[in-house]
């Protein structure tokens, strides 16, 4: 089997190109830098944009306009672009502009260190935008999840009309791996559903089931409105309340009520286990690795690994911690994404264990975990 | 043509407001050029220069204090034919500093309107990037500490190829925006109004004072000569079109055997200016022409000519599944730097392990086996150490092996860069 050497933000940037990504507007940042560096190989000779701007709030809101103006578009960066995306992060979800956002997580806090991976954002990608919407962050374990979950949140931006994350790693974005492309899967794309090019056109009247407003881009026949204030079906500011809080509660809903369709996820469940892992990203490899050797000497341990995080698979991870008498969750930050459990589980007790020192975590290091709860 | 004022929403300003003034001078350029409202698109943000779009019968984008500028520069783009009217005041001027900037060395063909009224009108009447420091303001005593700054002047030194600095109350400014519009490629005109509602009710501002301070200042009325050139997205396009598809990523066929069965781990330790990185990548696809698999982890300084550089590589039978360096099989110490880097590694080392030591380059007490090489009397250059190591392990068939090693090289490079290296490889003897 042939196989070819590539790194996560490269498969990213391939991704993209696969799922009708045309613009792409970044600031080079490490460890994100080679999507850009991707990206601006990929797009001019398909006849897509590249820009480079002048920074991560500009890259955002290039990326905004030129959404709305019809083409499917990504940014990316690291935690510390995450920052300066977060007005235009609130614009997207608040306006509904389809927008894939890629977060090569870096060790923060801040600038914190540039070469070192963390899982340290993953709260952040959910809550850091005013309002607090929903938002959907997916989760690559490797470069063909970079692949192929890229081509997912395309996807999903354009069904839903919102920001879809892929929260990264260092350790995954810049790894590089063989690979065998032959094998890897370019789902169904998806095109943003569009409405009549028939005046009036009201930009925010959504569609009755899917909750979501049928699009015509800005430039086209048809006059579009666009605006980041608060707004009624026109396009026009709007202060009736009731108005206001059925549309925020739509923003919400559109994208929840999907989610048993873009819950992915990878289920390794051991027989006799009596205890399930739980993790996510590149921390799912070490696990993978832990549980392996723990089968070797006898010690059947069963392992799930996410890969939507947000919305929180709430109905998946209630069903498959069932029967199990212990929940280890193990996450390269210092307790994050074991709150969603904690909370989805109520009750019942999920140990933790998180490391964020700019290394990753091993499987020796969650077999004692594993051997010593 | 038609006017493009939005008769259901009609302009609503402060009584005396000279927004209102470049409202309808802006819809009697859109009439002279002879624009339908989906021709144009009206780029706004905050402030009473985000009241522009919806008092026109126009696309519309209405976003974040001071970030119209980085909408407009990806709407033109995918919308060439599109005319890209942005409007921001002062505020805006000065929170989006670094578009403004930005959108002149750019050249995108739109253009930009600063409602220039000397304060942030609506939240107050604080000072601005251009409140003259005696002006009494909504900020106390701050504006006297600060300098204004001259947004004509700074557009047209950040290349702007037409700038105009000039009067709400010009008798001909709908004809200068029309020129404006009409120019291919940034425009910016620095519109001087006044705020009724806020900075005339405590400072003198009238059409006179302010053609008296226009007047004072060097004229800026139109094209920058030395600003002149070709539009962003026409020179994006042409150069674009000459750009090469990339090819496609290398496979790579699985034609030899390697030497062992067993997962091995690998750490380059050595030094900027060795290519560590590059002979990382090399041992990999080396490994994978014999079916292995392969992963490469990298560490280096951000002054990437001087300091460590450390490359950790894993070739295994088996998926990888977990890639960081849990028990190295094989360290190659080439300097210093990058030996003290993983000290603790390489005295955890046991018999099994191999250390490969350039002669010279000190190591901690290890249980490794250590195999020394002097590379330099065997006249292999710095640059070349990293390659020449590989060569040194084919050569004791660890890891790889020589078939495999040269197979990569010739994957890897071409021409005379290929042949050098082959020569390398075949003269370093271990």
């Amino acid at each position: 089997m042939a196989m070819t050497f590539m790194e996560g933000n490269e498969a990213i940037g391939l991704g993209a190109l696969a799922a009708g990504c045309r613009f792409f507007a970044g600031y080079p940042i490490t460890p994100a830098t080679t999507v850009f560096s991707s990206m601006v190989r990929l797009l001019p000779p398909a006849g897509g944009i590249c820009l480079q701007c002048e920074d991560e709030i500009a890259s955002a809101g290039a990326c905004l306009g030129a959404s709305m103006a019809g083409l499917k578009v990504m940014t990316a960066t690291s935690g510390p672009g995450i920052s300066l995306y977060s007005e235009h992060i609130s614009f997207a979800i608040g306006s509904e502009i389809p927008i894939v956002i890629v977060d090569v997580q870096r060790l923060g806090p801040s600038t914190g260190s540039a070469t070192r991976g963390a899982d340290g954002d993953v709260q952040f990608l959910r809550w850091g935008s005013s309002g607090g919407i929903p938002v959907i962050v997916l989760a690559p374990v490797d470069v063909r999840d970079c692949y192929e979950l890229t081509v997912h949140a395309f996807n999903l931006a354009e069904e839903f009309r919102c920001p879809v994350f892929v929260a990264s790693n260092k350790e995954i974005g810049m790894t590089r791996e063989s690979v065998d492309m032959d094998s890897w899967i370019t789902p169904p794309l998806v095109e943003r559903k569009t409405a009549p090019e028939q005046e009036p056109y009201l930009p925010f009247r959504s569609h009755a089931e899917t909750g979501v407003p049928p699009f015509l881009p800005i430039g086209g026949k048809v006059l579009v409105r666009q605006t980041s204030s608060t707004h009624g079906e026109d396009g026009f500011i709007t202060i009736d309340p009731a108005l206001i809080e059925a549309d925020r509660r739509r923003l919400g809903d559109k994208v929840t009520k999907g989610l048993s369709r873009f819950t992915f996820f990878e289920d390794l469940p051991a027989e006799g286990a009596d205890t399930l892992l739980i993790t996510y990203g590149v921390t799912a490899r070490a696990a993978m690795a832990a549980v392996r050797n723990l089968q070797s000497c006898g010690r059947p341990v069963s392992l799930m690994v996410l890969k939507t995080l947000w919305p929180v698979p709430e109905a998946l991870i209630r069903k498959k911690t069932e029967g199990y008498a212990r929940i280890v969750v193990v996450e390269m930050n210092l307790g994050q994404y074991v709150r969603e459990i904690r909370r989805v589980l109520g009750e019942r007790t999920v140990e933790f264990f998180g490391k964020m020192n700019g290394d990753l975590i091993s499987p020796a290091t969650i077999e004692e975990v594993i051997k010593n709860g | 043509m038609a006017s493009l004022i939005n008769r259901n929403r009609p302009p609503a300003y402060c009584p005396g407001c000279s927004h209102e003034t470049v409202t309808k001078a802006l819809d009697k350029a859109f009439q002279a050029l002879g624009l339908e409202g989906n021709q144009v698109v009206l780029v706004s943000d905050i402030g009473c220069s985000g009241l522009f779009d919806t008092f026109f019968n126009t696309h519309a984008f209405h976003g974040l204090h001071g970030r119209a500028l980085t909408y407009a520069t990806g709407i033109k783009p995918a919308q060439p034919h599109l005319t890209v009217v942005v409007t921001m005041g002062d505020g805006g001027l000065g929170i989006g500093g670094a578009h403004v900037a930005s959108a002149c060395r750019r050249n995108v063909d739109l253009t930009l309107l600063i409602l220039n009224n000397f304060n942030y009108g609506m939240t107050g009447g604080q000072c601005s990037f251009t409140t003259p420091p005696d002006a009494v303001v909504g900020s106390g005593f701050l504006n006297r500490l600060e300098r204004p700054m001259d947004a004509a002047e700074l557009v047209r030194a950040a290349g702007a190829p037409f700038v105009s600095r000039c009067s709400s109350y010009r008798k001909d400014l709908p004809d200068k925006i029309e020129e404006a519009i009409g120019f291919n490629g940034f425009s910016v005109m620095d519109i001087w109004g006044i705020c009724t509602g806020r900075y005339s009710k405590r400072n003198k501002l009238t059409p006179s004072t302010i053609q008296e301070s226009l007047c004072a200042l060097p004229p800026l009325d139109g094209p920058v000569q030395c600003n002149l050139r070709e539009e962003y997205g026409t020179h994006y396009r042409r150069v674009a079109a000459l750009e090469k598809k990339p090819s496609p990523p290398r496979a790579i066929e699985p034609v030899f055997e390697a030497p062992g069965a067993a997962r091995e781990e690998i750490v380059l330790l050595g030094s900027a200016g060795q290519r560590i990185l590059t002979a990382g990548e090399i041992l990999c696809m080396a490994g994978m022409t014999a079916g292995l698999r392969a992963s490469q982890k990298n560490e280096y300084n951000i002054t990437v000519l001087r300091g460590p550089s450390v490359s950790e590589l894993i070739l295994s039978p088996e998926d990888i599944v977990f890639t960081g360096i849990e028990k190295p099989t094989v360290m190659v110490a080439l300097a210093g730097e990058g030996v003290a880097r993983r000290k603790a590694l390489l005295s955890s080392l046991d018999e099994s392990a191999l250390v490969l030591r350039l002669a010279g380059v000190d190591i901690p007490p290890t249980d490794a086996g250590v195999h020394t090489v002097d590379l330099k009397s065997q006249g292999v250059r710095p640059p070349d150490f990293a390659l020449a190591s590989l060569a040194v392990l084919a050569k004791l068939e660890r890891v790889v092996n020589l078939p495999m090693l040269k197979a990569a090289v010739s994957g890897r490079f071409r021409g005379p860069v290929a042949e050098e290296a082959l020569s390398i490889i075949d003269k370093v003897n271990p």
